[in-house]
């Protein structure tokens, strides 16, 4: 072969790499994204072109009655509410509990130390399902049916693995000189996590608060179990429980709008936070 | 002050600042899986009002015979097996791809972390829109392309539900396997593949002798991980087939929720927690062995 047709072996080569690239860019995109996107079309549809046989694919009109069908129809407004305030709750009682539990972890030798952490690991492959049976007795002995906390206890344990590993990793690359000089200085433990480290761990809390906060947003299973007074609900579920006014009429549109609005805190999220829930994820999966 | 009672202070310091932690995973973790054990040698349903009593291993011998129990195992395999496997391959070929260099790089890796942030009961409805049979977009597609002559009712039959269940669970957690390994590609130092090609080694050989081998425990996070999530997949099922139709997608978690909460029989229902965690942590600790030898080898 000379050395020109080579080199156009080469071009055709890479051009031909480039192909394939763009084009399974362009299908993970489709892939990820589609589902969604026809959410969003279906909630701002009337419902002719919802019911519409061939389908009908960019709205003929644009409404916005399903959403508003939503909150007059159903306490749409308590449902957010609910999920927002038990996620926040959950999330700052873990990051609260998780965090010093984390430190410890890293830095001080706790004797059965090993085994605490490799039971914290198994447990984070529980399902839920598992659990839910007892949890229930608990929560009927004490009464606590029907309210947040019968929620905020379970997030806040489901999310602590998660916290104590993340979190541990970050205090193990955190450079151990300043705790000493603080002990030099004749602070005592908690003064000095709560004066020198604490500030420092900020970004990592943040980063674990957000996944904390998603995971909360998204549980079903208990959820769906222990409350059951319909203005105490959280989104997924007032949303998987949408029926019509008969049996026979379900609301498609108002389903689609109540995903958008189930999901759209999430979207959000992500894409100002990627990097964060990327790091948090690989940092809990990997490093733990 | 001598080191040793500093020493021991810090220590009692310590286990103050872990024990809240601890004691709130026993309580939401330990215990109910304990008491699942207490529970399940005792007779406690609707025949017995409610009350607890006595029955040693009678519930256990009813699983046996329980040709219902059976079929859900059988359907939380073949679920579980089929996302996980094709998780595994999607998620790889997306992870390489994300780990190209290309313009809007950053835009495509956000838009690919985002179905494993949606709540999968709320996705799972988006789902079952579009597998809806009379007005879903997928037979609508299918029929414009002339692959089908009418809607096919996807939810409707046995092995199409399942289908579309795993389809569901596919989009939902190949993002969680993506992002994994895209992390374990990342880290492995590109002039080990500029050498290996100097060599003369083709891209298939790059993969299976340097990508695969290194990021083998990251792969394996990543199916322990997706493997005990799926074994235990709720919400999806639930909200999609409700098990059906006629229990052809019925998983071990939906037969344990309404043996628990449709039929009140608590002691059956914990004898079935009893052997799904048992299953779990035998499978868990095949992976977690495995898991080993690989770090080892590395």
């Amino acid at each position: 072969m000379t050395i020109t047709a080579e080199r156009e072996t080469k071009a055709l080569k890479i051009n031909l790499g480039l192909i394939i690239l763009g084009v399974s860019v362009f299908l993970i995109i489709i892939f990820f994204l589609a589902p969604i996107i026809w959410q969003v079309l279906t909630s701002i549809k009337v419902n002719e072109d919802i019911t519409a046989v061939p389908n009908v694919y960019i709205p003929s009109k644009i409404t916005w009655e399903h959403y508003i069908e939503l909150f007059q129809r159903k306490p749409f407004a308590n449902y957010i509410l609910n999920s927002a305030l038990v996620s926040i709750i959950s999330t700052l009682l873990c990051l609260g509990l998780g965090a010093p539990a984390a430190y410890v972890l890293a830095r001080l030798k706790l004797p059965f130390e090993k085994i605490i952490l490799v039971a914290i690991l198994i447990i984070t492959l529980f399902p839920y399902v598992l659990l839910f049976l007892g949890l229930l007795e608990i929560i009927k002995a004490i009464g606590l049916g029907n309210n947040y906390f019968a929620l905020i206890i379970p997030y806040t344990a489901m999310n602590l693995p998660l916290t104590i590993l993340v979190m541990r990793s970050f205090f193990q690359q955190l450079p151990k000189d300043l705790e000493d000089a603080a002990k030099v200085d004749g602070y005592e433990t908690i003064p000095m996590l709560l004066k020198i480290v604490l500030p420092m761990t900020v970004p990592a809390l943040v980063t674990t608060g957000i996944l904390t906060f998603i995971f909360a947003w998204n549980e079903y299973i208990f959820a769906l179990t222990f409350i059951t007074e319909e203005t105490m609900k959280t989104i997924p579920v007032a949303t998987a429980q949408l029926g019509g006014a008969t049996v026979f009429e379900i609301p498609y549109g108002a389903i689609a709008a109540a995903t958008i609005l189930a999901t759209f805190p999430l979207v959000l999220l992500v894409l100002l936070f990627q990097r964060r829930i990327v790091q948090g994820l690989t940092a809990g999966a990997v490093k733990g | 002050m001598s080191l040793d009672t500093i020493r021991q202070r810090e220590q009692t310091t310590g286990w103050l600042l872990v024990m809240p932690a601890l004691l709130i995973l026993a309580l939401v973790f330990i215990y109910p899986i304990g008491r699942a054990f207490w529970l399940s040698l005792g007779r406690q349903n609707l025949g017995t009002q409610l009350q607890p009593v006595f029955a040693g291993l009678a519930n256990y011998t009813r699983m046996v015979g329980d040709g219902r129990f059976w079929q859900t195992i059988t359907n939380t395999t073949i679920f579980t097996i089929a996302s996980v496997s094709l998780e595994l391959v999607l998620g790889m070929t997306i992870a390489l791809v994300l780990n190209q260099s290309f313009p809007g790089r950053g835009m495509v890796r956000t838009i690919a972390i985002i179905p494993w942030a949606l709540p999968t009961a709320v996705m799972g409805l988006a789902w079952t829109w579009i597998f809806n049979d009379q007005y879903g977009v997928l037979n609508d597609i299918l029929l414009r392309l002339g692959l089908i002559e009418q809607g096919i009712s996807w939810l409707g039959e046995p092995t199409l539900a399942m289908v579309a269940l795993i389809i569901a669970d596919v989009w939902k957690t190949t993002p969680f396997m993506s992002i994994i390994l895209l992390a374990g590609l990342q880290s492995i130092p590109p002039e080990l593949y500029e050498a290996h090609t100097i060599d003369g080694a083709k891209p298939w050989q790059s993969f299976t002798q340097i990508t695969l081998p290194l990021i083998m425990p990251q792969i394996l996070i990543a199916l322990l991980f997706r493997f005990a999530q799926a074994f235990g997949m709720f919400d999806l099922v639930q909200v999609m087939t409700g098990g059906g139709p006629a229990g052809a997608t019925e998983t071990v978690s939906i037969y344990i929720y309404s043996t628990v909460m449709r039929y009140l029989d608590f002691g059956y229902g914990s004898a079935l927690v009893v052997v799904t965690f048992l299953l779990l942590i035998t499978a868990v600790a095949i992976t977690a062995f495995f898991l080993k030898q690989a770090q080892k080898q590395l």
